[in-house]
């Protein structure tokens, strides 16, 4: 089991927490714009890297923020210190 | 004569305490100290159980955790555990004890007879089997599972409490042993906070043969006085009993405690630990050889164990069958003990004569190059016969005790993906390059020798790098495949628990197999509750040995917690019925509760069905209920909903790209209704949206889904819509709301409404006015879900029961009347109403529930670009319809599928009933359903039909609104 250090609550078990996916994998400003593939692309389809992965976590019986953790997917290590989804730049 | 083979002496015994236990019936005596286990044995009781495929008669092997045989059912009735080792059970007064997977009896099996059938049950056999022709899998399958009994459940539910508990250590050692003693010591004065957890009763690891010295005192005295120590230390905290089960990420461990306390059974500890320690020892080592699987065939170690705690001997006469130098010793320890020794045979030719010297004062026999070829006596050990180069010969023995060499635990180690390497020395498997944080010390890291343990165990507790462990292993052999082989046709087990043999190894080479877990799950290797401790480094020795290759290119399977069985209890702990989700209740429980309500769970929430008069059937309650809101009025607590409180300059622009629909026209005291779609494009939510300011929104949401909307709002702000000035706040709890629906709600709300013009002039349907109702300050929403003139008054929650008190005095003339939600439910089935969860399952498009004219076409939403992919757009998707029965005495069976023939046997469904009632006002049943093309087949003729109710009820394909389409009662 993950500890997630939560930026509100301090570290924190993971089954605190709901996964909510690759961070990267942001709303398009315009959806109308995007053809079929690209919108399904953006729906659907998920890069599995080995290695570090940006993914968004909910603190859902917490502080109820989402945040966003940077992970190693081959050691689950958490390589950097979460932060709240609004503070974290573009993944 | 009472325990027969007790002999004097015993460190763990109190002879002083008596206690009366049953095996099978059988009444028998043992001590407070004892195991089940070390009863059993000093009472002469070997045959345990009988083996998983085989039934052949089974006794005691081990001492501990790597118990295979010994697994009984403890316990009678709820309290009754199965598959319990009787190794690590403390014997308690009273104690009742049951062999397993035999019948009629243990003696008399008739299982065994698969033992005389055993060729037509080799390697493979189930898969062979399912993969057979035709449909052998299904002729076989249930005596395959009547055959392959592993105990059976306890009656009813258990009755005792478990318990969980968190805690954090600096350290966290898994073995109380010398080597985790030491570490516990060392980390102990460096003033860490230590948590020592060892599984067995009494500190100390394996049983020693004597004459081992650490720190210049004999090894017993050294355990003693560390244990001493560390009680004394205010930062260390000892677990008896408690296994540590499971490792994973972070620093987290699983431990499972046996408290066996009144008013508690067992206790997980979740321990969060910076680093860990792993001192978990190792296991004695099988040999595999004709019949050493016959009860009275036990571990070395587990026979001086037995001897030396409990005083319980194994036999009078015991036979040693070993392949390495540490047996001499133990055959020494055992002969001083009072216990007789016909003989060390010893698979090897050289040895060295100094490893001997301790046997050979006592005058034992030791025959080298002796290679077992037989085991007499069924159901206890009368014998055995040996051969050797020069001659060989039987010997009387009435136990037979085995030494192999050591299997460090490793179990820990590879559980947190550690690495593992092959020590050709040890014949085994090690650590090799552990992840940070975890270290492996003595046995298990393959440090055998006392001083060496501890040397290692008090470098990793004071986290420094240990001088270079050292692996002064007893020389040995590796296991012996000639051996395993002898006696014709005779069986040598691998794995006793699964009944896997030499044979079943060599059988599953030959067909092909190369990789041990392919291996494993062919011939079941490992795969019974020990999880292969005794069995599985011997599985893949000759697996190798068969393949000619080296054990390290075999591998060894992935070790998965829990290193030990879990109690399901352990895991549940106090998470089960309100513990595990506790229910809701609104302000106004109690009155419902006084007033005839038939509580349903809806979630987590308590909510009133209906509330039952004297002589009423649950129909007719709810018939009356439905038509008091039809012709008169009615009351309905509907606390449940979401609220969100929405504020800011951009509330406006938000509520717009949430909801398919447009929201910057809505006038402050108006109302709207909204969907709320999933990017894919599937409705997700819907309610009602009223604006009570300039910069001020109160949303609805669906009871289910007023915590899932907060995160999937609070998602998108925090990411894709950053720039949005925009608070969301939950403010479900906040407040309390009643619905008053029905032709004459007005004229109940006018008498209450202080200063609030409800006229319909004043106040139109979908408007919103905040006041004072009843003396109350409150928001009034005319607003409808039954079809009917409508308004939901909400009151802060802790208001809510004076509002409900006043309604129903206002409403006392017109007999208004209280309704729950089955009756809410017709109501809106009648009127057409989609409910989150029922027609908007997940799978269904706003088109689909024919709420397209909702969908704005000139700004975006969430969901809105899905909906012209080409899935979602293709014809024949399930469309809303309403179903109405033709025969109006028929009733629908639950969970029909609509179908176009009303005939048995297979046909294509069409669609599905999402929700369905008795229509008092039509005075039949109806239904909505999603049925392929269903706006096509208005007034065709259908079947709803349950092939599991063997039913099918014609009916007639309707608009999915049964009352007042032109809505003219909403307006009235
Ligand atoms: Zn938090």
């Amino acid at each position: 089991m993950l500890s997630i250090r939560c930026p509100v609550c301090g570290p924190r078990d993971e089954d605190e927490f709901v996964f909510g996916g690759d961070a990267s994998a942001v709303r398009p400003a315009d959806p109308m714009a995007c053809d079929d593939q690209a919108w399904t692309a953006f729906l659907y389809r998920r890069d599995n890297p080995a290695g570090p992965h940006d993914e968004l976590w909910f603190h859902r019986f917490g502080c109820r923020r989402w945040l966003r953790v940077r992970r190693d997917t081959r050691s689950h290590a958490i390589v950097a210190p979460p932060l709240l989804a609004e503070d974290a730049g573009a993944p | 004569m009472t325990q027969p083979f007790r002999l004097p002496g015993g460190d763990r015994i109190d002879r002083s305490q008596p206690l009366a236990f049953t095996f099978d019936g059988r009444a028998y005596e043992g001590y407070a100290g004892d195991t089940l286990a070390s009863a059993l044995i000093a009472n002469g009781v070997h045959l345990v159980s009988r083996s998983f495929k085989y039934h052949r008669p089974r006794g005691i092997v081990g001492l501990g955790a790597e118990e295979s045989n010994a697994l009984l059912r403890i316990g009678t009735g709820d309290r009754a555990e199965p598959n319990m080792r009787a190794t690590t059970v403390a014997l308690t007064d009273g104690l009742v004890a049951q062999s397993q997977n035999r019948w009629p009896s243990l003696r008399f099996d008739l299982g065994q007879a698969a033992d005389l059938l055993s060729r037509l049950l080799p390697a493979g056999f189930y898969y062979k089997t399912f993969m057979g022709p035709g449909d052998a899998w299904m002729v076989y399958e249930p005596y395959i599972r009547r055959a392959a009994g592993l105990g059976r459940p306890p009656d009813g539910a258990d009755p005792d409490p478990y318990d969980k508990r968190h805690a954090h250590a600096d350290v966290l050692i898994a073995g109380g042993g010398l080597a985790g003693l030491a570490a516990a010591l060392a980390a102990g004065r460096r003033g860490e906070r230590v948590i020592l957890a060892d599984e067995d009763i009494t500190l100390g690891g394996a049983p020693f043969a004597g004459g081992e010295m650490v720190e210049g005192l004999p090894v017993a005295d050294w355990i003693a006085g560390t244990a001493a120590k560390l009680s004394a230390m205010g930062n260390v905290r000892v677990l008896t009993r408690t296994t540590v089960v499971g490792t994973y990420d972070h620093g987290f461990a699983v431990l499972v405690e046996s408290t066996e306390r009144a008013g508690l059974r067992c206790r997980l500890w979740k321990v969060r630990a910076r680093r860990l320690v792993l001192a978990t020892g190792a296991i004695e080592r099988p040999l595999v050889f004709p019949g050493n699987d016959r009860p009275g065939v036990m571990m070395a170690s587990a026979a001086l164990g037995y001897i030396t705690r409990y005083a319980a001997a194994p036999g009078r006469r015991l036979a040693i069958v070993t392949n390495n130098d540490g047996a001499y010793r133990t055959a020494a320890s055992l002969h001083d003990s009072g216990v007789a020794i016909a003989a060390v045979l010893d698979i090897r030719n050289d040895v060295d004569p100094a490893a001997q010297e301790a046997a050979r004062q006592r005058a034992i026999p030791i025959h080298g190059g002796a290679v077992i070829t037989r085991v007499d006596g069924r159901q206890r050990v009368t014998g055995l016969r040996w051969s050797a180069a020069g001659g060989g010969g039987r010997l009387a023995c009435d136990g037979l005790c085995m030494s192999g060499g050591w299997i460090p635990t490793i179990h820990l180690h590879s559980q947190t993906r550690g690495t593992l390497r092959y020590d050709e020395a040890a014949h085994a498997f090690l650590p090799d390059r552990p992840i940070e944080g975890v270290r492996s010390v003595g046995a298990c890291a393959g440090t055998f020798d006392a001083a060496d343990a501890v040397a290692h165990g008090t470098a990793a507790g004071n986290d420094a790098t240990p001088a270079a462990p050292l692996r002064r292993a007893a020389p040995a052999a590796p296991i012996s495949v000639e051996q395993a082989f002898q006696g014709g046709g005779r069986k040598s087990f691998v794995d006793f628990q699964n009944d896997v043999t030499a044979a079943d190894i060599r059988l599953a080479a030959r067909e092909g197999y190369r990789s041990v877990e392919h291996l494993k799950r062919y011939t079941t290797l490992g795969m019974g509750t020990d999880q292969g401790k005794l069995g599985g480094l011997n599985g893949l020795s000759l697996l190798a040995a068969e393949l000619g290759c080296a054990p390290s290119d075999v591998g060894t399977t992935t070790f998965r917690p829990p290193y030990t069985p879990v109690p399901f209890g352990a895991l549940i702990g106090r998470d089960h019925g309100e513990g595990l989700q506790p229910s809701r209740y609104t302000a106004l429980h109690d009155w419902h509760a006084a007033h005839g309500a038939v509580f349903n769970q809806a979630g987590s929430w308590v909510r009133p069905l209906f509330y039952r008069r004297d002589g009423e059937s649950d129909l007719d309650a709810v018939n009356r209920e439905v038509m008091a809101v039809r012709r008169n009025v009615g009351v309905i607590d509907v606390a449940t909903l979401g609220k969100l409180d929405i504020q800011g300059p951009d509330a406006a622009e938000l509520l717009d790209r949430l909801y398919t629909n447009s929201w910057k026209k809505l006038a402050v005291g108006r109302s709207r209704y909204g969907i709320m779609l999933r990017e894919d494009g599937m409705v997700f939510d819907d309610g009602v949206t009223a604006r009570l300011g300039e910069q001020h929104y109160l949303m609805s949401t669906t009871t289910g889904n007023a915590e899932a909307v907060v995160e999937h709002i609070e998602l998108l702000l925090r990411t894709a819509w950053r720039g949005l000035r925009v608070f969301v706040t939950p403010v479900t709890e906040q407040w309390f709301a009643a619905a008053l629906a029905g032709p004459n709600a007005r004229r109940v709300l006018a008498r209450v409404a202080d200063g609030i013009d409800v006229t319909d002039k004043a106040m139109p349907h979908m408007s919103v006015r905040c006041g004072r109702v009843a003396g109350l300050t409150a928001r009034v929403f005319r607003l409808s879900f039954s079809g009917e003139l409508s308004y939901e008054i909400n009151v802060p929650s802790a208001d809510g029961p004076a509002l409900w008190q006043r309604l129903l005095d206002a409403g006392r003339v017109d007999d208004l009347m209280v309704y729950g939600t089955e009756s809410m439910g017709v109501l809106r089935i009648e009127k057409g109403h989609v409910v989150v969860g029922r027609e908007a399952d997940g799978r269904a498009t706003p088109d689909d529930l024919g709420l397209a004219k909702l969908c704005a076409t000139t700004k975006d939403y969430v969901g809105r670009r899905s909906l012209s992919l080409p899935a979602l757009i293709e014809p024949g998707r399930k469309q809303l319809v309403g179903l109405v029965v033709e025969r109006a005495d028929d009733r629908l069976p639950v969970g029909a599928h609509v179908v176009a023939e009303g005939r048995a046997g297979p046909q294509e469904s069409l669609g599905f009933i999402t929700s369905q009632a008795y229509s008092p006002t039509l005075g039949r049943p109806i239904a909505l359903a999603l049925v392929k093309a269903g706006r096509d087949r208005m007034g065709q003729r259908l079947f709803a039909t349950s092939p599991t109710a063997s039913t099918s009820v014609a009916v007639m394909v309707s608009e999915p609104v049964f009352v007042d389409p032109e809505g003219k009662r909403l307006h009235a």
